[in-house]
């Protein structure tokens, strides 16, 4: 099977050639999240999701969906199935049993002013 | 030469006008909210399309677009009858139809046109080319898609490409002044851009396996003229629809 790695499997119409299966009756359309890129180097942003048949539909639906309003030059789609994803009811795995806020930026925010205040001491030391 | 010019841009930009009228009469109709957005998005560009091309004659010290456009004559006008062609009973079968043989024409003309001995029209055809990349795509895919999916949808697509083919046939009838512009270097013949297009949807038409056949002589008579000021019987209502706000004020600013 094709890679639908969005690195891989970069959306030139010509070369699209991704395995189709056809949907059976009444089945919905799965749903897909879609990933915008901003400028060339930035990373791509989950921007929302859609309803599409296959991954190439989804990759045409989301450049109007998706990137008609602002400056885009690449769009990534994945089937929102293929993303695994905790359980926001189970916050356990993020909070912290002891303070490790020295972890955090503002564990940092006073860094420098540490690092004058030893120079400092060590100043009448050296000479 | 300023008649042939005008022949040739009003034949480029009637189309594209009109088209994107009738494509935003799908507007909250679509099959699903993603194709409504898409292809509302697809008439817009249309629309904004003409307007490029009405520019051209403007950039001449001729008419502005918006007179071109809400303004003129029925007489003066060049489109296609495919484009004039109403929505019918709304069957998104035929919208989808006459969206894939239309901007398949639009791919061979632009391409035919980024070569133009005019270099303003050339210019502009260079621009329009990289947005019409995304029409295709779109309606090639979903004529790939739906040919070969249930045995309706196959009918009513096989049943608007019967309806549809003779006239999208005629958006290559030859132009008055047509031996002039292609003594010009303005662009190629009619007929053979014809055929540029015919190989361009002959395959993805069989692989969706629909079959269309030569429209007969005495069918194309009926449908002759467009390019010579002949209008369908549709165009009064579509041009009385889509005037009527700008008529309501014509010296508004908008």
């Amino acid at each position: 099977m094709a890679s639908l790695d969005p690195r891989i499997a970069r959306a030139e119409p010509e070369l699209w050639n991704l395995p189709q299966r056809p949907l059976q009756p009444l089945e919905h359309w799965q749903t897909y999240e879609v990933f915008v890129m901003r400028t060339r180097g930035t990373h791509a942003q989950h921007v929302g999701s859609l309803h599409a048949p296959d991954p190439e539909m989804a990759m045409i639906l989301a450049k109007e969906q998706y990137a008609r309003r602002s400056q885009c030059v690449a769009l990534w789609v994945v089937p929102t199935d293929a993303i695994l994803w905790t359980n926001p009811e189970d916050e356990d795995l993020f909070l912290p049993a002891t303070d490790k806020s020295y972890r955090e930026p503002q564990g940092y925010l006073h860094t420098r002013e540490r690092i004058e205040q030893y120079r400092d001491r060590l100043k009448p030391i050296q000479s | 030469m300023i008649e042939a010019l005008e022949t040739l841009v009003f034949s480029l930009a009637d189309d594209e006008l009109l088209i994107g009228h009738r494509h935003a009469e799908w507007i909250g109709l679509g099959p699903i909210l993603e194709e409504d957005i898409a292809f509302a998005s697809i008439a817009q560009d249309e629309t904004g399309h003409a307007q490029a091309y009405y520019q051209l004659l403007t950039d001449l010290g001729l008419r502005t677009p918006d007179e071109y456009a809400f303004r003129r004559e029925a007489q003066a006008f060049r489109s296609a009858h495919l484009v004039e062609l109403p929505n019918f009973d709304y069957d998104y079968g035929l919208a989808l139809m006459r969206h894939f043989l239309y901007d398949a024409a639009e791919q061979v003309r632009l391409e035919a046109l980024r070569r133009s001995s005019y270099d303003p029209l050339a210019g502009l055809a260079e621009r329009l080319a990289r947005e019409e990349k995304y029409h295709w795509m779109h309606a090639r895919a979903w004529i790939q898609r739906l040919g070969r999916s249930t045995e309706e949808a196959h009918l009513r697509l096989q049943s608007a490409l019967d309806q549809l083919f003779p006239y999208a046939w005629m958006l290559f009838e030859e132009m008055p002044y047509e031996a002039e512009m292609v003594e010009a270097g303005w662009l190629p013949p009619s007929a053979e851009l014809r055929e540029r297009w015919l190989t361009l949807i002959a395959p993805i038409l069989t692989d969706a396996q629909l079959t269309w056949h030569e429209p007969t002589p005495e069918h194309l008579l009926a449908l002759q003229g467009a390019r010579r000021g002949v209008r369908s019987p549709y165009f009064d209502a579509l041009y009385a629809e889509m005037t009527e706000v700008s008529a309501s004020d014509p010296d508004a600013e908008w």
